[in-house]
């Protein structure tokens, strides 16, 4: 029977329950919903990296990603790259050249990460075929077979000021370390809105740079694996380990620790978010309740006359504490997680408020991720604060001396 | 052999300039089956004197003995169990639980005892009853007048099987015909199931129905007189 008092002591002042009550419903929308909003941004950050230049696993001659020499190269790439094409779970292997080097234009020039590909192979891989402004990726309709085909940032043609079907020049140094160079026609230009990357990356085909730097045939400096999710890439990484004898085979997560770390960060501080919206509202309840238990001194006088012990009475009081504060609460998370749920397949335009996001590799709108197992959670964390509110009011509620508490008029 | 042996009983308020002597050293005792009005100009320590029989407030001095034991002396808990198990009250203010109806106000008393479900259910029906309420037990006592209201709190200060009911003056709220009719619901109680009432009152006519009227002024006996009937 104190079960049924508590609740229906919720509903006797339904004005001063409804305010706090409503007021623990926004708040959870509130910590829910940006919660999936940053899940969102943080799941999409990390997508856009794997999926524009990182890929999930990259296999490289051990050293070269500190040397960045163009003589790090795995002389059979070929080979192993199709022997990892034939690990179920892989989805695309793409064997990338890489120089840093210039390229010019009839203006300026500019230092840039430039990539050979094999566009058949890499379209498997990594996603700037999808992020064209202008012009094809490679496409069969290049009409001049001479000059070679390079598909640059929308950033890098603005800073050189070219484009589509403008020459750019490249100059490197060859295997043998003459310096040599070729010129190339600008025949795509991709944005994938982040400025940084569109200003220091140009694609040109695999065979075209082959050529240029001297590289034996089927030599490649990277192996860029696609795994069917991110998960995937820990679980790939021994069996291409076991293909790529004496190669340094590194998952995203140890190629780019921050994003790993940035996920798992985002949780952490998610949570103290969270914490924080519920330590506030925790004042409002413990207020709240402390008024329920001082307009009722003379009832609870007299159920202490009457025989109620001081553990009843103060389970009484938390009883109704916590269910005043689950009513918000999940109320709170069945809104948040609706509302949440609907922007997971509507998008969110962050434009107004983009620029700097942009600058820091965000696209300029998210699509929430809401995480189902963080609604347990919270709802666990708003039963503990339930619980942590009702002590001062029960406290207080068994401080009372029946026979004082009866003479209240 | 009586239910209730009160010896030296005192209680001082300290006030912040005179100390109040609301009760000043009373021996008493109470038989089982009494029907008595304790009365008394206000202030002369009527509340004060049930209080501390019924061991809600605590004596300055003195001992209050109720079947060998001496409440007092209990720790709070035992004294909390105590009064749960052999002292009924009734209010003046009523005192229901707003949120029950009146069936489950009674059941209440009988629930915190973890007496069965059947035989509180059972129990509270025919308590209701006693007190002319049986069409009446599902309504909360917002619904219910002050004179049903009172008989409810009768139900519920029998519902413990207590020793004895103590009710501080427990018909000043209600009207002449409440009144008379809430005195005949306890006489009735007394004569057929010999259940022992102590109740306070200012009312001439309530005192006229007690058979036994104890007279306080000034926190003393000024008389204690038994009726023969
Ligand atoms: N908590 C208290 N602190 C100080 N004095 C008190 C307190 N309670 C009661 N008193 C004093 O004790 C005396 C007895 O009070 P009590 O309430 O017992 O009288 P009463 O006979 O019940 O009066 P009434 O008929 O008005 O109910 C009074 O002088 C009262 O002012
Ligand atoms: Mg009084």
């Amino acid at each position: 029977m104190l079960i049924s008092i508590a609740w229906r002591n919720v509903w006797r002042n339904k004005l001063r329950s409804g305010i706090i009550i409503t007021a623990i419903t926004l708040g959870l929308i509130a910590g829910i919903f940006s919660t999936a909003v940053y899940e969102g941004m943080v799941i999409q950050r990390v997508d856009k990296v794997i999926m524009s230049e990182l890929s999930h696993i990259q296999i490289h001659e051990p050293g070269f990603r500190n040397s960045m020499e163009l003589t790090g190269f795995i002389p059979n790439a070929a080979s192993i790259a199709s022997k990892v094409d034939d690990i179920e779970g892989v989805e695309g292997v793409s064997n990338r050249i890489i120089v840093y080097s210039m390229v010019s234009s009839a203006e300026t020039g500019a230092g840039v990460k430039i990539t050979g590909i094999i566009p058949k192979e890499e379209k498997k891989v990594s996603n700037i075929h999808t992020k064209l402004v202008e012009g094809n990726y490679f496409g069969e309709d290049t009409r001049s077979k001479r000059i070679k085909p390079i598909v640059i940032g929308q950033k890098l043609a603005e800073k050189l000021k070219v484009h589509l079907g403008s020459k750019v020049v490249i100059t490197l140094q060859d295997v043998n370390n003459n310096l040599t160079g070729a010129p190339f026609r600008v025949k795509g230009i991709f944005n994938t809105l982040s400025i940084v990357f569109d200003e220091g990356n140009v694609y040109v085909r695999y065979e075209d740079l082959r050529a240029l730097t001297g590289l034996p045939d089927g030599a490649a400096h990277e192996i860029a694996i696609l795994a069917m999710n991110n998960e995937m890439a820990e679980v790939l990484k021994p069996k291409v380990e076991a293909v790529a004898p004496g190669l340094e085979v590194l998952t995203w997560i140890n190629l780019s620790p921050e994003m790993n770390y940035l996920n798992e960060a985002m949780d952490l501080y998610l949570y103290i978010f969270i914490v924080i919206i519920l330590f506030a509202l925790l004042f409002g309840i413990i207020n709240t309740m402390l008024m329920a238990v001082l307009e009722r001194t003379k009832e609870i006088g007299m159920l202490m006359a009457i025989g109620m012990n001081k553990l009843r009475v103060f389970v009484l009081i938390m009883y109704e504490t916590v269910f005043l504060t689950l009513t918000g609460g999940l109320l709170g998370v069945i809104l948040g997680a609706l509302i949440s749920i609907y922007f997971e397949t509507h998008k969110i335009d962050l434009s107004l408020w983009a620029e700097g996001y942009m600058e820091l590799g965000y696209d300029p709108f998210v699509y929430t991720s809401l995480e189902y197992g963080m609604l347990g959670n919270v709802t666990i964390m708003v039963l503990i604060t339930g619980v942590l509110a009702s002590i001062y009011p029960a406290w207080k509620a068994l401080s009372y001396n029946p026979a004082d508490a009866l003479r209240i008029e | 052999m009586s239910i209730i042996e009160i010896k030296n009983l005192t209680k001082i308020y300290d006030g912040s300039t005179v100390e109040v002597r609301a009760v000043d050293h009373i021996d008493l005792s109470f038989e089982q089956g009494e029907f008595t009005a304790v009365v008394g100009p206000s202030g002369s320590g009527k509340t004060t004197f049930l209080n501390m029989l019924g061991g809600l407030d605590a004596p300055t001095e003195g001992e209050v003995i109720i079947d060998n034991v001496d409440i007092w002396q209990l720790n709070s808990r035992k004294r909390i169990d105590f009064r749960l198990h052999n002292i009924g009250f009734v209010f003046q203010a009523y005192n229901l639980l707003p949120v029950l109806t009146a069936k489950e106000n009674v059941e209440l008393i009988m629930e915190l005892q973890r007496r069965p479900k059947e035989e509180r259910t059972e129990r509270a029906l025919s308590l209701l009853e006693a007190v002319g309420l049986g069409d009446r037990v599902d309504s909360r006592p917002s619904k219910l007048s002050g004179g049903q209201q009172q008989r409810v709190a009768v139900a519920r200060a029998l519902a413990s099987r207590p020793k004895f009911i103590l009710a501080d003056e427990p018909t000043a709220n209600l009207d002449s015909k409440s009144t008379e009719n809430l005195l005949d619901i306890m006489e009735n109680l007394n004569k057929e199931e010999n259940i022992t009432f102590i109740f306070s009152t200012h009312d001439a006519r309530v005192m006229k129905k007690a058979r036994r009227i104890v007279t306080l002024e000034d926190g003393k006996i000024l008389s204690d007189e038994i009726k023969q009937p």
